[in-house]
């Protein structure tokens, strides 16, 4: 029996297994068919904060180059932006994205942040989901209380949400009923986690330090030897998928639930954060391969489906001493589906002088992306603009949803 | 905000199992708080109406071993009877059902609440062999008592004591079984009590007589010995010498080994059909008892029957080896790999001169500065690192198997050690590279499934104090999630040294 034998397995067969005690690894089968609309939502949220300006580069903006350095996207050069219009290039680890928006079937909401200004990763990520005016005030999230507030045997209300990790994210935690499934994949700590630990174990005790180090570079020797199925750390942009596919086969069965939440890690660039190419481009890659991997294994229901990708607040304007940025305001959020009326850069652009910035320091939040949230929520589900103000979006009647995000 | 004493840091980690959120606010006299620990009555005690005496325990066993016996006959007879010919290994297909999948149902379900109806009626749950539900029992009950305990010294002396004179599940049905009744009755009643009487319990439980071979031991003069041809097995009178009293190399001889063999022969478990008393408890067995007068360490016991081996015992209980032993050990498991000859000198007097008695010894390690000033350089072992990260996270403990499962995984299943000595008390063997991996991977899928948790900066001056380096401090606090932060805060330096 697993749970008192030494183990004879290897080491990462069982932490799987282990994991599958917690609650997870088991799929649900849920049918399918095809019929009339049958709206889906899904809800990735970026914890880290994503640098809008090197994900969706205002390169038609002339200060833009000069302020990102080294992380600026170009027009030209090995890896050129995808030019979404004159103004905007997109980086070029997206090309699904690029090729969503040419089929009007995603959007980029530019300069848009929360109401929430401060700039500490959890309250903001806690306002993010929450939906609340500040941080730390609920245990549930908005999309929990959506479905929640829809009418009763309502079959998006029915079905509640899908949350996919080890524990359901804020966002999708409440009252309203929740299935949790997680890709085994997952259980590996990220990279970025890793290096954070030894870089303090390097300043605070070194013989911790010395053994951490020979225990990853041995897993990585077994890895290169293919001795292990999974790299330590994960293959961030595989992960990603995987958690994209197994949400995907759920949500767009008949019976699955109507709404999932995933959460992404590792958005912090503070050093070495790459343009074109490097750290960014991989998480981006792996976001753009799992807007992908939701298109294909949505089938039919892709045509009822809307994503949105947003992050708790943005980066700084210009980058810092270790080729990084660091905490800022506005950013990009991003959508996709076939539900949208796509094809468009929504931004009051603020511009980039001085002047311009918030605080001198950050793209000026010009969209609230409440309102885009709320206008996705109206549009999919039905739920009345005084519905959102009140109990999803509480205190918030003044941020008018955002109208016509959605085809027609 | 008044400044906490930096020695509750001391309290709760070198002495305890570590702060659960607000502790450190609770208590204002660190030393005060570890002996009101240590005084409360009967504070190692562990009772639970899920968990039997260790003779209901392997009555339980024993029914369950026949009722599979005789399944398996029934089967090989009915194949034998179907097939004509003789049967395959039908005992496997019985024993290695196979296991199913988990699904959501089985998740949620409460893990022990069939426990003591189990015990009843084993053949009502086949797929989970009896000494597996005891086990896990056991091990709720126990990481429930070390996650409520106030600051846990008292949980940290039994695990010391119970290491200390440790047996392994791995032994056998009886040892998987009766593991954790072993630490209920034969250790915890006496971490405060006598060291003479922690010995004897330990070395008349039916745990230890099967871990070490005692129950076959006959001497070969015995009745027994002369009818059956089998003879003395010096495995416990070798391990009660080298391991449990004065230590390997302090001056026994390879004779008094054997004549403590013999002293302890007819120290056995009383079977199933209860010839010699209740079924599963310690008995004296006069028949496979060496007869005559046995000469140890010097002394002369002339003894009759059981009383010999309590008096040999109870001597080596008090051989001065025994003493410098137990003041070296127990100084290296809550100070230091190498603890200050001085300290240890200290502990040993205080051993001697209090003829054993375990709560003055450990009243004198709390009250000994040399005790509270060393720095924090062992690390946490894997038993107290996973408790230690439940009572941080105020984590409940309905389900023992993800706290099993991480025990397994960084080398330490509880009550399996590899061998009669224990699990290692050396920083070296857990700060190894293959355990500071593992700690990492589970931290960060426990810190993936903490959910309600303070706010990280809370939590660092709730948990790590506010003496934490600005490293650590920065290192969570600036982390990109709660998630990462709660990860850091496991793996940091200040929460894994004590």
């Amino acid at each position: 029996m697993l749970l008192c034998e030494t183990p004879k397995l290897s080491r990462r067969a069982l932490l799987t297994a282990g994991g599958a005690l917690y609650a997870w690894a088991h799929i649900p089968s849920f049918a399918r068919a095809a019929d009339a609309r049958d709206p889906r939502l899904v809800v990735m949220i970026l914890r880290g904060a994503l640098d809008g300006l090197s994900a969706l580069a205002p390169i038609g903006d002339p200060d833009y180059a000069a302020l990102h350095g080294e992380l600026a996207l170009q027009w030209a050069g090995a890896h050129p932006a995808l030019a979404l219009n004159s103004f905007f290039g997109l980086n070029p680890a997206m090309p699904n994205f690029a090729r969503l928006y040419g089929a009007k079937q995603a959007i980029a909401v530019h300069a848009c942040a929360t109401n929430y200004r401060e700039r500490s990763h959890f309250d903001g990520q806690d306002v993010l989901e929450s939906g609340m005016p500040g941080p730390g005030q609920v245990q549930s999230g908005w999309l929990n209380r959506a479905i929640a507030a829809l009418p009763k045997g309502e079959r998006v209300a029915e079905r509640g949400g899908l949350a996919v990790g080890a524990t359901p994210p804020l966002v999708l935690r409440g009252a309203a009923p929740i299935l949790g499934w997680a890709p085994s994949g997952l259980t590996a700590p990220t990279d970025d986690l890793t290096a954070r630990l030894m870089d303090l174990y390097s300043h605070r005790d070194p013989a911790l330090a010395a053994a951490l180090r020979a225990g990853i570079d041995a897993d990585h020797m077994a890895t290169k030897n293919g001795m292990d199925g999974i790299k330590p750390g994960g293959d961030i942009a595989l992960a990603m998928r995987k958690a994209a596919e197994g949400a995907a086969r759920l949500i767009s069965a008949d019976d699955g639930p109507r709404v999932a939440a995933l959460a992404f890690d590792g958005w912090d660039t503070h050093v070495n954060e790459g343009g074109a190419t490097g750290r960014l481009a991989q998480l981006l890659g792996g976001l753009d391969g799992a807007i992908a991997a939701f298109e294909t294994e949505m089938g039919p229901r892709w045509k009822d489906t809307v994503i949105v990708a947003a992050t708790e607040f943005g980066r700084t304007v210009h980058i810092n001493g270790t080729t990084g940025t660091d905490h800022g305001t506005g950013t990009v959020a991003f959508l996709a589906g076939g539900a949208l009326n796509g094809g468009r850069v929504i931004a009051d652009w603020p511009g980039l002088k001085t002047a311009d910035l918030y605080e001198n320091r950050d793209l000026k939040p010009t969209t609230d992306l409440r309102a885009v949230l709320k206008g996705l929520l109206a549009d999919q589900f039905g739920l009345s603009a005084d519905a959102l103000g009140r109990t999803v979006f509480p205190d918030t009647l003044g941020v008018k949803p955002m109208n016509g995000l959605l085809a027609a | 905000m008044a400044i906490p004493d930096p020695r509750l840091l001391v309290a709760f980690n070198r002495f305890g199992l570590g702060p659960r959120p607000g502790d450190f606010a609770r208590t204002s006299d660190p030393r005060e708080a570890i002996l009101a620990e240590l005084n409360a009555p009967q504070s190692a005690l562990l009772a639970d109406p899920a968990l039997q005496r260790t003779p209901l325990i392997l009555q339980a066993v024993y029914a369950d071993e026949d009722r599979k016996k005789q399944e398996r006959d029934r089967l090989a007879q009915a194949n034998l009877a179907r097939l004509g010919m003789p049967a395959p290994n039908v005992a496997a297909l019985i024993e290695t059902p196979p296991a199913a999948p988990p699904t959501p149902a089985a998740m949620s379900a409460p893990a022990m609440t069939g426990a003591p109806a189990a015990i009843a009626a084993p053949a009502m749950t086949p797929q989970v062999p009896v000494e597996q539900q005891i086990f896990r029992a056991e091990a709720t009950a126990r990481f429930a008592r070390a996650c409520a305990a106030p600051i846990g010294f008292v949980e940290r002396l039994v695990a010391f004591w119970s290491n200390h004179f440790c047996i392994s599940l791995a032994k056998s049905n009886i040892g998987r079984a009766c593991a954790g009744a072993f630490e209920r009755e034969a250790i915890r009643p006496y971490v405060t009590g006598r060291f003479a009487d922690m010995l004897r319990a330990v070395e008349q439980h039916p745990g230890m007589l099967n871990f070490l071979d005692n129950a076959q031991s006959i001497g070969p003069n015995s009745k027994a010995g002369q009818n059956r041809k089998r003879g003395l097995n010096e495995n416990l009178a070798r391990e009660i010498l080298e391991l449990h009293t004065m230590g390997v190399g302090s001056g026994y001889s390879q004779t008094d080994v054997t004549q403590l063999a013999q002293v302890l022969t007819g120290w056995t478990i009383v079977g199933r059909e209860g010839k010699l008393g209740e079924p599963g408890a310690f008995a004296f067995n006069p028949n496979a008892h060496e007869p005559g007068t046995a000469t140890l360490l010097g002394r002369v016991y002339a003894q009759d029957g059981v009383a010999q081996g309590e008096a040999a015992l109870a001597d080596i209980a008090r051989q001065g080896a025994t003493a410098a032993h137990i003041a070296k050990k127990i100084a290296r498991h809550f100070v230091a790999d190498d603890p200050d000859p001085a300290l240890v000198a200290r502990l040993a007097k205080l051993f001697r001169d209090s003829e054993g008695d375990l709560g003055a010894l450990a009243h004198a390690l709390v009250m000994d500065e040399a005790a509270w000033s060393a720095l924090a350089t062992k690390i946490r072992n894997p038993w107290e690192i996973v408790v230690a990260s439940q009572r941080a996270f105020n984590r409940p403990v309905a389900d023992p198997g993800p706290a099993l499962n991480a025990m397994n995984l960084l080398g330490m299943p509880l009550w399996q050690p590899g061998g009669p000595n224990g699990f290692s008390d050396d920083t070296a063997a857990w700060a190894s590279p293959e355990g500071m991996k593992m700690r990492l991977e589970l931290a960060a899928q426990f810190a993936r499934q903490t959910k309600d948790a303070p706010a990280p900066a809370a939590l660092v001056d709730d948990i790590l104090g506010p003496t934490v380096s600005p490293q650590t401090r920065e290192a969570v606090t600036r982390a990109e999630s709660r998630e990462q932060a709660f990860a850091l805060l496991i793996m940091s330096p200040e929460f894994q040294r004590r």
